[in-house]
């Protein structure tokens, strides 16, 4: 046997418990800066991830009572440094850290992770106009996410109050800071718009750091904000601060108070077209009037609305022609009619006066007269004689 | 309940109050309707006018509003 094989021979069991100890007791706590690769967040709300540099890898976890404490969710890519302890894990002869806290190597860190997710999101689409939602000129019912007792709240009510006292303010509380606050938006984002009647929500906070403000820069809320069937105005920080949650929401505001402005109307200007209103209503309804009265008056005034009465005038004039007319005609019937009368009577007691002188009487004239009595016969005047024949002259 | 009420149709009246002053512009609306229109403009601005004078700002918590849940959809 070579020299090799003299040395102690050690079990795998053996070597790797002096291992796990050497190791262990070596590196109790330390801390380490790394590059953040293949991050996994378990169901069980553990945290899985490789942490590395250019000749590197270092195998990672973070139980959750830890990760509960870090403010931001560790993005791919994203610098960190990490306290912890090394732990050997001799069932599959490994070793890993086991992180109990964690911060982003710099500001810059975070800042860089704000650019890759802003640009992961934009690719998505998230951030598109087609996707934001119009917000409604006078909601009635308005849902705002924020700390309940912080100042943005207290501010966002005061200008309710001041502008439109109409509407009702639902507060679904959140926290805005810190470990955990994302996922208190995410909740009361889901709950509002698990209701009825909200038409509008804000989501906000006051200023501070890009670390305060950081929530509001998490995957989880911007995607909450995309999926909210009601319109959401986003009012974070300050005017200089914007956040992921701003380019996702319908409408971004440069400060909670700004982002209740947007939300409502000024009840000022709804008394002043109120009052605009009555003023223009009154004064069409005054010209409505004048306007029909004074078509009445052109009505009755134009000759085609006397001319009937002419055209009356005139009808009278023809009726009293034509009855005039009918008199005449009558006037004439009647004559004429008295003239047949007379003719037939003539005729009629001619026809009589034959009669007799056929019986043999005659009729005696003289000087026009009838001779009715022989006294009345004048023996020296000639004397016609009508016989039904005929007439014979008596000379004196 | 009539606030309530009132409060729901605010921006219906007030689209109602635009609509009436387009119609009474419009020349094109005989004498009796533009009256009745007019009479209930006059009637809602002061409606309007009044609820919003009144108007006090109603503040609720989201726990409390809970019974007026939908059904769950989605919930990831």
């Amino acid at each position: 046997m070579t020299d090799e094989f003299k040395t102690q021979i050690l079990s795998v069991s053996d070597l790797t418990n002096r291992i796990k100890l050497s190791l262990e007791q070596r590196f109790s706590r330390i801390s380490v800066i790394g590059e953040i690769s293949n991050f996994k967040s378990h169901i069980s709300g553990h945290w899985y991830f490789n942490l590395k540099d250019s000749d590197a890898v270092l195998n990672c976890t973070m139980w959750r009572g830890f990760n509960n404490q870090v403010f931001f969710t560790p993005q791919i890519g994203m610098k960190v440094i990490v306290n912890g302890k090394l732990t050997v894990y001799p069932p599959r002869g490994n070793y890993q850290l086991d992180v109990r806290s964690m911060q982003p190597a710099g500001v810059g860190e975070l800042h860089e992770a704000f650019e890759k997710l802003k640009q992961k999101l934009d690719q998505e689409g998230l951030f598109d106009e087609e996707h934001k939602k119009p917000v409604p000129s006078y909601p009635n019912k308005i849902g705002i996410v924020t700390a309940i007792d912080g100042a943005a709240f207290e501010d966002m009510i005061s200008v309710a109050k001041r502008r439109y006292p109409i509407a009702e303010i639902v507060i679904a509380p959140a926290r805005v800071q810190g470990s955990g606050a994302a996922a208190t938006i995410v909740q009361s984002l889901k709950q509002l718009n698990r209701l009825n009647d909200i038409d509008l929500i804000i989501i906000g906070r006051g200023g501070g750091s890009i670390e305060d403000l950081w929530a509001f820069n998490e995957e989880i809320v911007a995607r909450a904000i995309f999926k909210s069937k009601i319109p959401v105005i986003s009012g974070v920080g300050h005017e200089i601060d914007f956040t992921i949650s701003d380019f996702v929401a319908d409408l971004r505001a440069p400060t909670p108070s700004v982002a209740m402005e947007l939300a409502t109307p000024d009840k000022n200007d709804i008394f002043v077209f109120i009052s605009q209103f009555s003023y223009n209503a009154t004064s069409l309804m005054k010209n409505i009037i004048e306007d029909i009265n004074s078509k009445f008056h052109r009505i009755v005034n134009s000759y085609a609305f006397r001319y009937p009465s002419d055209l009356v005038k005139r009808r009278e004039q023809e009726i009293d022609f034509l009855i005039s007319g009918l008199l005449k005609e009558a006037g004439n019937k009647i004559l004429g009619i008295k003239n047949r009368v007379t003719i037939l009577t003539k005729s009629l007691e001619l026809y009589n006066t034959k009669k007799i002188l056929e019986r043999g009487f005659v009729l005696v004239k003289q000087n026009s007269f009838f001779v009715t009595r022989a006294a009345k016969y004048n023996k020296g005047e000639p004397a016609n004689l009508q016989f039904s024949d005929g007439t014979i002259k008596v000379h004196s | 309940m009539t606030k309530k009420k009132s409060k729901i149709n605010f921006e219906e009246n007030l689209a109602r109050l635009e609509e009436i002053s387009n119609l009474l512009e419009s020349q094109e609306i005989g004498l009796e309707e533009a009256i009745s229109i007019f009479e209930e403009g006059i009637k809602l601005s002061k409606l309007c006018a009044s609820t919003l004078k009144k108007a006090e700002l109603k503040i609720t918590e989201l726990t409390k509003e809970l019974s007026n849940i939908s059904p769950l959809e989605d919930e990831d």
